[in-house]
């Protein structure tokens, strides 16, 4: 956090100065450990049996913050009698199928809930090709069922409730094998054990905070559904100090998940209609929220058909759906590694690029540019000329002669973008708060803001369209799409007074979502937002110092949902609405005025006391009890256990990374079964037992920030302020690599996996440290990501060496941990380096069906998930590419 | 001119200076031990002062690519990486399978390099260390049992000391007292600033200071250095570095608060099991009459590349003018004595 | 002033005295005691260096051998083992001085040897001597400035030395002293220059007049001339003339006096250069016997002046000045090509002197070791430099 948020360290400083514990758990020794109590150093790839080993050491001990466990999550709900767990499928869970690497989740579901209700469940293949566990940020899936209160043991007995369940999943997780698997000495992961449950409970909470590395695995969810099941066991959600805090990669990330730059998500998380499934608005609606399920979702249709009335104003009206059909449908994985694959396959013909810098910050830098060189046409709107604008002429492919410039027929369109102080408009950090941002300076030259942009490219393109009589073009035509302007610049005001909505009977701005309507009477561009402009004032801009106001500070910014600081905060209360201790008193039930009051705006509904029972027959909000405090939840409970909704299992379980020199110590699955991998020529990856030759790439290498440098260097790598203090790409090796390499401190390296091979300078540290792991030594080199072939400082980029493997429930890449060697000495060159890594392939017996063979175990292990046929040869791009 | 105005405790240094009417002195406190180094100090002041860079080369020197202070670089973040315990801490590498620490073939690296280029570095930024001959590839690792390797013999401590040096603004400035042009002065807040239009790059600043602060500009010919944000101070603001500080590291204020402050915090951190946090240059007492910018160190001052003793020159400014004056006079009788002599002739 | 950027301060860093007041009141934990004690012994423990192999005992200076091989904590960031440094990197600024201080050093030296000379000649009618001497003395004064203006960083602004007369300056003395001393000798050489037909004029008539308190208020301040330079180089954090300061002055003025002797004789037929072979034996004798002295003083800074460019370029002044010296003392009498012979030796001599003083500085700049080791030493015999008051 040092290393890649020094700003918001600081508060970490300032805990530990009045006495927190600091406990840094990472491959490397970085300016966080520095600072730190405690360090654990841990092999790349483990932290599921690292975190497990905590649960178990919680549910063993019994050291969990049982009234809260009882009464706040679903410990006590009944499964399925169906459900299998990975102990008995030596890795899998029931419901798995191979032919689709996905789950079938019918098992997973509480007793009476499971899936009568088929109609909105898309099949299992299709929900994982769409990243459908993206699709459930801002509150749980759906649960379908013919009742809202799901069948529950109070005393945790049962051996089918969550709780029995739970127990014996992560009974495996002893401190031996978390020893063996991420190579920490028992002794420390004990102190982290006590430091954590110590710090738990009543009196005190105890906080995650992770960098989104965490999500760049292959089981990335996975790892922070470990950290959630922990911190609900310890009583440390929706408490202060409490909860899970995600450091973002990148100013307002947040918000490009809130309202978003996703293809499976419309605003408010609701999620982008499917060919398959989503025939009309009401098969959709029924999809996304369970028939009897509770809480906040179960209004999905107000929200949804009042974006659509956002979108399409008058045109959007009850007999036409709301104009449901002008949405696009998903066919299929449109993520943007497919995307990038689909260019290398000319299936993609213009593309645009805003912010971002592919050709350098994403995985598989080669595939990405090979991809971009196979264009039409390409536009880059950015600060600076970077590389994914000029990898036609100066690419590392230039160089072995896979991009010719003079053919390559990508037209480039490079648009100068206005920097955050030439524009106004919000930002939305990790917080879920909103902040408002002035305009500082004009834009220079022909900058402009993304507002503007995407305005007159609107305003274009209804024009060009405006005779069409093509039935295709009513979706541009009937866009709403006024915003007031100043001169020419739209107003991002009034962009956000449309976000939080509007009442189209009186035009009068809403007050939150409480206030959405289903019958078209109301539209809302994104209905978490709706209330940053409650009242007509621009929420979002309120700056009141924090020495005039309490520390929750609710008068700076404004956040979703509701302003709410914390995220489902009755929780700091107990279940008869008592602060749990004078200490961490928060929210509250004020007996005498009949109301939650407290420091934060309470979320849950106002004037419910504490002690309320819905009726039996009761749905939605109606049917959330007084102690349900996860109100966004199809149960009103934290989840220990995920009955619904996430790709690759209803709990965290250990599975080895794509790449990894080991065997899965836990069971036969070797890794995530239902990762998502593209076994193609161009996408090789080493293998990992129980494939052979696994160490012809010894090492596990890991990558991440430098405090002085940004991502993919956009915003640094043109600064000398910034450049001159990390000039040149590295590596990163302990003393013993070193030693065993042959590699001189500052001398040159490469670095070498089945993609490519990178060239950098050495950097011998004490800082990294070799594991011992299953009986081998395992050396653990890091790489910095920044550098590229444009800027004042250039170097190699880090993710040229990786391949595409995504998690299933996000299609994020595994780019924190993979395999490679190491060798002293610049890389071959040219045409050279092309050959020099088929040898590694050769030696390492790599085809293209290495890494696909996803299921290992028993009878399903020779199931490989390849594209279409291939010839398993794999070789430097053939000649008719390299003539692009 | 008081007792102490060359050597010694001063009490007012602006009254001293001359300045009738003044704010109290300002200063930084730098603790050490809570700088994450993130060189935001570096940044701010070059973004504030419009300092130059200081060019683009990789030193190997932890992660301090900058080197050292001077004239284009006005807050320097030192990277000492040690296999030293730190405080109550475990051994971060306690029961993994280490060898030997690294640390001694690094500094070797990097001073080989260092000697390979002229003024050892010292002059502003530096070439970049030239690697060795590539050595031979010694082949696949044999994946060792354990027990080949006990952590025993290896290293188990590390800890990552971080510090953001600056100008000292010095009670008694060498390089005030040593400029010929009355272009270094002592502002009303006991600063020390150079006057740009003033300086004619005579250099006997850059050797007259005991900390090698301040130098001259390659191509500007004028000597620059830390100004303590003279400007800043003078609206009313605490200086860049103070100001981008993210963790209060760089700390700054009054000197007798800051002194105040400092003293509990290194009673606190020896209370908390960190008996080597030492404060550096903050002795009114010491060589320099203490120093407006001072620090909290977490080892000797050398590891650090400040002096463990400065001594401001001018102390021996009445020696040095009497052994002038004996050589003199010496000369002078000689002079007169050859041609004596030559009557007698 | 005051109260305003403190209010502001406050204003504008909100919170930041309570965040920089919670830093100092860490509230420490029951438990923590015992710890500490066990932590706190080991440092001191460490500290005294009496820590077994398991601790590393580095805190204090890591003295004496270095236990690399076997695997020990060697935490010292230099690989010498006597004294540690950040990555042994130089810890003060080199010079920024380039070779020209060293010629207007010698030159500066020379000119006030040669305008005393004059003098002396002057006055013990002595003319050839007092001839030569003269215009060489403001020849070399005039060369030396032209160099001393050239070193500059920004020889234009070379006047703004005049704006500021500063006691704690040795170089701004040295200007009011060559204020002083150019004029007198000026005039004394140009009445010297002035063709024969001009001397009966008024302009003439008045040079004459002027020339010999010319030159002796110039010859009255030659030995602060020469003696100054050797207090701008003490003056400084420069371990190699900081540290030597008892003696380079006496180098300097005897080196000038060697130069100008050497001059004398080179100038002056032998009959009028008995006071110049004089001067240059008292020079040379001095110069080398001070020299000797300040090396033999210095102890390990001595090194800077016995390696590297330094000990080359003094190697070759003492060779040289001996040489000179003995000739002034044994052949300069018999024979005029003796005689500019030894001079020029002397000469050079000088000259070389001043360029190894000027490099041995550079060198004691160059490595940490003569500002960490002298200091450390002081530090552990009489504790760190202390002044009551």
């Amino acid at each position: 956090m040092a290393e890649a948020h020094p700003v918001g360290f600081q508060w970490v400083m300032e805990a530990k100065a009045r006495g927190a514990k600091v406990i840094h758990v990472d491959p490397r020794f970085s300016r966080t450990s520095a600072l730190a109590d405690l360090y654990v150093p841990l092999r790349a790839g483990s932290d599921i049996a690292f975190l497990g080993g905590v649960v178990n050491y919680i549910l063993s001990n019994d050291k969990c913050f049982r009234e809260y466990v009882v009464v706040y999550t679903n410990a006590s709900f009944i499964v399925t009698e169906g459900f299998r767990d990975t102990e008995d499928l030596d890795g899998l869970f029931s419901g798995y199928d191979p032919e689709t690497a996905s789950y079938d989740m019918t098992t997973w579901q509480y007793e009476g809930m499971e899936g009568t209700h088929a109609a909105g469940r898309r099949p299992s293949g299709e929900a994982r090709e769409q990243a459908a566990g993206l699709q459930h940020e801002s509150g749980g899936p759906p649960l379908h069922g013919e009742r809202a209160q799901p069948r529950s043991d109070p005393t945790l007995q049962h051996p089918r409730c969550v709780y029995q369940i739970l127990k014996r999943h992560f009974a495996r997780y002893t401190p031996r094998l978390v020893e063996e698997t991420c190579g920490i000495p028992p002794e420390q992961f004990r102190q982290v054990c006590e430091a954590w449950t110590e710090n738990s409970g009543r009196e005190r909470t105890t906080a995650v905070v992770y960098a989104v590395g965490w999500t760049q695995h292959s089981v990335g969810v996975q790892y922070i559904r470990t950290a959630a099941v922990i911190q609900l066991l310890l009583g440390n959600m929706g408490r202060p100090g409490g909860g899970i805090m995600a450091m973002r990669g990148h100013t307002s990330i947040q918000g490009s998940t809130d309202i978003p730059t996703l293809f499976n998500l419309l605003p408010g998380y609701l999620p982008m209609p499917s060919a398959s499934t989503h025939q009309d608005l009401s098969a959709y609606i029924e999809s996304i929220r369970g028939d009897k399920q509770k809480g906040f979702w179960r209004n999905a249709d107000a929200y949804t058909i009042s974006l659509l009335k956002e979108y399409w104003g008058d045109a959007a009206t009850a007999d036409n759906d709301y104009c449901f059909d002008y949405l696009p449908r998903l066919t299929g994985d449109h993520g943007t590694y497919r995307t990038a694959m689909d260019m290398v396959d000319g299936k993609v013909y213009g593309f645009f690029l805003l912010g971002q810098n592919p050709a350098v910050g994403s995985a598989h830098g080669r595939l990405q540019r090979l991809g971009m060189a196979n264009l039409d046409w390409l536009v880059v709107r950015d600060l600076a000329m970077i590389e994914s604008a000029t990898f036609w002429k100066d690419s590392p492919e230039i160089e072995t002669g896979e991009i010719v410039p003079e053919q390559c027929r990508t037209e480039v369109f490079f648009m100068p973008a206005a920097s955050h102080v030439e524009k106004e408009g919000t930002f939305t950090q990790t917080q879920r708060m909103l902040q408002w941002r002035e305009k500082a300076v004009e834009p220079s030259g022909d900058q402009r803001s993304e507002l503007w942009f995407f305005y007159h490219l609107g305003k274009r393109l209804k024009q060009r369209l405006a005779d069409s009589t093509d039935e295709r073009d009513r979706p541009v035509q009937d866009l709403n799409w006024d915003y007031e302007v100043h001169g020419d610049e739209p107003s991002a005001e009034s962009v956000l007074r449309a976000i939080n909505g509007h009442d189209l009977r009186t035009g009068r701005v809403l007050d939150g979502y409480m206030q959405l309507k289903a019958d078209g009477s109301t539209s809302c561009g994104c209905w978490i937002y709706s209330g940053v402009f409650a009242g007509g004032i621009n929420q979002a801009a309120r700056r009141k110092p924090r020495d005039q106001q309490d520390a929750t500070a609710l008068e700076w910014g404004w956040v979703w949902p509701y302003n709410r600081r914390i995220l489902y905060n009755r929780a700091s209360a107990d279940p008869q609405g008592r602060p749990w201790s004078e200490r961490k008193r928060y929210v509250w039930w004020d007996e005498e005025k009949g109301e939650w009051t407290g420091h934060d705006v309470p979320d849950f509904e106002k004037t419910k006391p504490p002690t309320y029972v819905p009726p039996e027959d009761a749905v939605g909000v109606e049917a959330l009890r007084g102690d349900d405090p996860f109100v966004m939840q199809a149960d009103g409970k934290g989840w220990l256990y995920v009955p619904n909704g996430l790709q690759d299992g209803p709990m965290p379980t250990h599975y080895e990374p794509h790449e990894s020199l080991f065997r899965n110590p836990f069971y036969s699955q070797q890794g995530n079964p239902t990762r998502k991998v593209y076994g193609r020529p161009d996408n090789p990856s080493n293998p990992a037992p129980p494939e052979p030759n696994a160490d012809v790439f010894p090492f596990v290498f890991t990558t991440s920030r430098l405090t002085e440098h940004h991502t993919a260097g956009g915003m640094s790598r043109w600064l000398p302020y910034l450049s001159e203090l990390q000039p040149e790409m590295f590596v990163e090796v302990s003393p013993e690599l070193a030693r065993e390499r042959g590699l001189d401190h500052l001398g040159w390296a490469h670095v070498v996996t089945s993609r490519t091979a990178i060239e950098c300078r050495v950097v011998v540290t004490d800082r990294l440290t070799p594991l011992r792991v299953q009986d081998r030594l395992v050396h653990q080199v890091w790489l910095p990501y920044h550098w590229g072939t444009v800027g004042l400082v250039t170097g190699e980029s880090a993710n040229d060496l990786f391949g595409v493997a995504l998690d299933p429930n996000v299609l994020i890449q595994e780019t924190k941990v993979a395999t490679c060697d190491v060798q002293p000495g610049r890389r071959p060159r040219g045409r050279a380096l092309l050959d020099y890594v088929e040898g590694y392939r050769r030696r390492a017996g790599i085809t293209v069906e290495t890494g696909t063979r996803l299921a290992t175990v028993g009878p399903l292990v020779d199931r490989a998930h390849l594209e279409g046929a291939h010839d398993p040869e794999i070789g430097p791009a053939s000649e008719e590419e390299g003539e692009r | 001119m008081t007792e102490h105005s060359l050597f010694g405790p001063l009490e007012d240094v602006a009254a001293d200076a001359g300045h009738a009417e003044h704010p109290p002195r300002v200063g930084f406190f730098t603790d050490t031990s809570i700088c994450i180094g993130c060189k935001a100090c570096e940044v701010a002041c070059k973004e504030w002062n419009l300092v130059p860079d200081d060019g683009f080369t990789l030193l190997g020197m932890s992660y301090d690519n900058t080197g050292n202070l001077g004239a284009n670089t006005w807050r320097h973040v030192a990277f000492i990486e040690q296999e030293l315990p730190l405080g109550r801490r475990p051994p971060p590498f306690e029961g993994t399978p280490t060898g030997p620490s690294g640390t001694g073939e690094v500094a070797e690296a990097v001073a080989a390099g260092l000697e390979r280029v002229e003024h050892r570095g010292a002059e502003l930024g530096t070439e970049p260390v030239e690697p060795r001959p590539a050595p031979v590839d010694l082949g696949m690792p044999s994946f060792e049992l354990p027990g080949a390797r006990t952590g025993a013999e290896g290293r188990q401590e590390f800890r990552w000391l971080m510090a953001s040096d600056v100008c000292k603004h010095c009670t008694h400035a060498g390089c005030l007292d040593v400029c010929p042009t009355g272009a270094l002065f002592r502002t009303e807040f006991g600063t020390v600033v150079v006057q740009q239009d003033i300086c004619n790059g005579c250099g006997y600043c850059v050797s007259g200071c005991p900390y090698g602060v301040i130098d001259r500009r390659e191509g500007d010919g004028r000597a620059w250095k830390c100004t303590l944000c003279y400007d800043r101070l003078h609206d009313g603001l605490e200086p860049a570095c103070a100001k981008a500080c993210p963790t209060n590291s760089i700390q700054f204020g009054p000197l007798d608060e800051l002194r105040e402050h400092a003293q509990q915090r290194v009673e606190q951190l020896h209370a908390d099991g960190v008996p080597e946090a030492r404060l550096y240059g903050e002795d009114p007492h010491d060589g320099v009459g203490g120093n407006g910018a001072f620090f909290l160190l977490l080892d000797e001052p050398e590891v650090y590349g400040l002096p463990p003793d400065p001594v401001v020159p001018t102390r021996d400014l009445p020696r040095i003018w009497r052994y002038a004056g004996a050589a003199a006079l010496a000369f002078v009788t000689a002079a007169v004595s050859v041609f004596v002599e030559g009557r007698k002739r | 002033m005051t109260r305003r950027w403190r209010l502001r301060e406050r204003a504008s860093d909100a919170g930041a005295r309570d965040r920089l007041a919670a830093v100092f009141t860490r509230v420490r934990r029951p438990g923590d005691a015992g710890r500490d004690r066990a932590a706190g012994d080991r440092h001191l423990r460490a500290v005294d260096g009496e820590e077994d192999g398991r601790q590393p005992g580095r805190l204090d200076r890591p003295r004496g051998e270095r236990r690399g091989a076997d695997g020990s904590r060697e935490a010292s960031m230099v690989p010498r083992a006597d004294f540690r440094s950040y990555y042994g990197r130089p810890v003060l600024k080199t010079p920024v001085w380039k070779d020209d201080i060293a010629y207007y050093f010698f030159l500066g030296g020379l000119s006030a040897g040669s305008s005393m000379l004059a003098a002396g000649a002057d006055l013990t009618g002595r003319p050839a001597l007092r001839r030569g001497t003269r215009i060489a003395s403001l020849g070399s004064l005039a060369l030396g400035s032209f160099y001393l203006v050239h070193d500059l960083g920004r020889p234009e602004r070379f006047h703004h030395m005049l704006r500021v007369a500063k006691p704690t300056s040795p170089m701004s003395v040295g200007t009011w002293i060559l204020v002083g001393y150019g004029p007198g000798i000026g005039l004394a050489a140009a009445s010297e220059l002035m063709p024969r037909r001009l001397r009966a004029t008024r302009l003439g008539r008045l040079l004459g007049a002027l020339a010999r308190p010319g030159n002796l208020a110039s010859a009255a301040l030659a030995p602060a001339v020469a003696s100054y330079t050797a207090a701008l180089l003490s003056q400084t954090a420069v371990p190699a003339w900081n540290e030597a300061h008892e003696e380079l002055p006496f180098v300097f003025t005897a080196s000038a006096a060697a130069s100008a002797g050497g001059l004398g004789m080179i100038v002056a037929p032998l009959a009028e250069a008995g006071p110049a072979r004089r001067l240059a034996a008292y020079g040379s004798v001095v110069e080398l016997a001070a020299s000797r002295r300040m090396e033999g003083r210095l102890g390990l800074v001595a090194e800077a002046f016995a390696t590297g460019k330094a000990h080359r370029y003094l190697r070759l002044a003492t060779g040289l000045t001996a040489a000179g010296g003995l000739g002034a003392m044994l052949l300069a009498r018999h024979s005029r090509l003796a005689a500019a012979a030894s001079g020029a030796a002397l000469l050079a001599g000088s000259f070389y002197e001043r360029l190894g003083i000027l490099h041995a500085g550079v060198q004691s700049t160059e490595d940490p070791k003569y500002v960490v080791e002298p200091q450390r030493r002081r530090i552990e015999e009489s504790g760190p430099t202390r002044v009551d008051g």
